[in-house]
């Protein structure tokens, strides 16, 4: 009897299932932020519309179309907060419809598969850094080729010497958390050692009041370094305003009254990039320009006698210093470079035969 | 009254216009008047600006409403005060502090950032099938691509010295570099016209009525 019981209710169980017009599954996404859950569904209707219940309990339609693929993944979700949905299959007759419904919560993992890529350059990149930075403490002496931009600080100071004219330094108009504005200090510092070592004077206006700090300690720390802490003059680095224009009005009323013999241009720099260079072009100075804003880059390079493009603004610290630890580091970086041409041929020969897998694994970052 | 304010600022605004173009001729006294009006007034508009829009809602306001709630605040507060004792000489040394914190946050949140923005982007980008193309010009565009991208990092290996064979991919790295400037200088002069024709709109438009 209980056997026939059984056997009955699977039947039934079995009939059910194959009668069903329809089924939908709300899954969160695994290995992600939790923003996300992927939604399928089941159903011979030849179109659906997806929809999800507000705060208010209202439904919303968040997918209207073809029940094929029959896959969604919904986006921008919170994490940790249920979320209900509702399939509306619809039939061949207008009366002929079904509803199913199903919830569930997107929840936030520890490791993000899809930035897998990200951690592993990331890791490769910072161990290269780190095994230079030991080789070069060891004392191994590393090559950096010719960079002709920064070999006209030499030339640029003794101009300025000659002529007894000050030296200006525009450090850019980012702020202390623009990393273009921090590599610009660490060539301000290389800079001021040979100003003082030369005593000639050095000008350094500022946009904000944290590069002003910054610019400060860096100068009156390498005039320290030189030994000639009387030289400094703190006056001679100040704050102009923060408005990107009234700063520009500002430099260009300096380079025509004080009359600099040479200009350096080095940092973050937007719409204001031609009109300090052209100024200082029609002072006769000498300029060197730096940025890696690249489309402010051709008007630095059609109107200043040297220019650091790029990446050269990052190198130029290691490259005036000679310090170990700088060229370990900028060794370090060309790993990172040659590493990414190595990927890109990679990627591009994958990409011709068709293996898309590897794209892919880089892309998931995005 | 107010009509004669908006006379007066539209007059104003016609002369700080001509003592700024007057700088195209030679500096003279017209300009630095403009100048110093400008630098002055920003500076001045940007401390009220800061005071009321930053500080005073995002931390005076949040320490005397409700200082239990936002203990947190007294760190960058705190901060804030260390750099502020650069006034006087024999606490200079504090505002080090901030500076160290700011440089050292600074540095750390952009390295992940360029990784991710500059690098993998660009790489993932130039990953692709250059024969893959609907036209004989797009596949010539996808070669040159890729040809551009691997020669333009290339140009910036300080690790080698260019001579010879190794000399020729950082030669043309340059040459793309150079060609993308060239395109990128046009590009925003056009822009840079547009703002002349603003200003010229105003003077001839709002100030002479000459145009409509």
């Amino acid at each position: 009897m209980k056997g026939l019981l059984l056997t009955t209710l699977l039947f039934l169980i079995v009939l059910a299932c194959y009668a069903s017009p329809g089924t939908m599954n709300v899954q969160d996404v695994p290995w992600d932020e939790g923003k996300a859950l992927n939604i399928t569904w089941q159903t011979p209707a030849d179109s659906i519309i997806l929809q999800r219940a507000d705060s208010l309990g209202v439904w919303q339609t968040i997918f209207s179309g073809p029940a094929l693929p029959a896959a969604y993944s919904d986006r921008d979700l919170i994490p940790n907060k249920s979320y209900s949905y509702q399939l509306i299959a619809i039939g061949s007759a207008d009366t002929d419809t079904l509803i199913v419904r199903a919830s569930a919560k997107p929840r936030e993992q520890w490791f993000y598969m899809h930035k897998l890529s990200f951690l592993i350059i990331l890791v490769i990149v910072s161990l290269a850094i780190l095994i230079y930075i030991q080789r070069a403490r060891m004392g191994k002496e590393f090559y950096i080729r010719r960079i002709s931009g920064l070999d006209s600080m030499e030339e640029a100071v003794g101009r300025a010497t000659e002529k007894g004219k000050p030296i200006l330094f525009v450090p850019g108009i980012g702020d202390l958390d623009d990393i273009q504005t921090i590599a610009s200090l660490t060539i301000l510092s290389q800079l001021a050692q040979r100003s003082a070592e030369y005593d000639t004077e050095l000008i350094v206006p500022c946009r904000f009041s944290m590069v002003l700090s910054a610019a400060r300690e860096v100068v009156k720390e390498a005039y320290l370094k030189v030994g000639k802490p009387d030289s400094y003059k703190e006056e001679r680095i100040f704050y102009l305003t923060d408005d990107q224009f009234g700063y520009v009005a500002g430099i260009d009323g300096i380079m025509v009254r004080e009359q600099p013999a040479a200009n350096f241009f080095l940092g973050s720099f937007y719409a204001e990039s031609l009109i300090l260079a052209e100024t200082g072009f029609s002072t006769g100075a000498i300029q060197t320009s730096g940025t890696a804003q690249a489309s402010q880059l051709p008007f630095f390079v059609v109107s200043c006698d040297y220019t650091l493009i790029g990446e050269e603004l990052f190198a130029a610290s290691a490259y005036l210093s000679r310090d170990p630890q700088q060229l370990g580091s900028l060794k370090g970086h060309d790993f990172g470079k040659l590493l990414t041409i190595i990927l890109i041929l990679a990627g591009v020969i994958t990409e011709i035969v068709g293996w898309h897998w590897f794209k892919a694994f880089f892309e998931g970052v995005q | 009254m107010s009509s004669f304010m908006s006379v007066f600022g539209l007059w104003m605004a016609v002369f700080f216009t001509f003592s700024i173009f007057s700088f195209l001729y030679k500096d003279n006294p017209f300009y630095k008047f403009g100048e110093q009006v400008f630098v002055g007034l920003s500076a001045a508009y940007w401390l009220v600006y800061l005071f009321y829009s930053i500080m005073l809602p995002n931390l005076f306001t949040k320490l005397f409403t409700d200082l239990k709630g936002n203990l947190i605040l007294l760190i960058p507060a705190t901060l804030g005060l260390m750099m502020l004792l650069r006034i006087i000489p024999k606490t200079q040394w504090l505002s080090r502090f901030p500076i160290a914190i700011m440089i050292g946050t600074s540095a750390g949140i952009n390295m992940l950032r360029y990784t991710k923005s500059d690098m993998l982007s660009q790489i993932s980008a130039t990953m692709i099938n250059p024969f893959n193309a609907a036209t004989t010009s797009a596949m010539i565009g996808n070669i040159l691509l890729i040809f551009g991208t691997i020669c333009g990092v290339y140009y910036f290996y300080f690790s080698k010295k260019q001579e010879g064979i190794s000399a020729v991919p950082s030669k043309l790295g340059i040459w793309f570099l150079m060609i993308s400037f060239g395109a990128s200088f046009g590009y925003t002069v056009m822009a840079r016209v547009s703002l002349l024709i603003g200003r010229l709109e105003f003077l001839l438009k709002d100030w002479l009525h000459i145009i409509k």
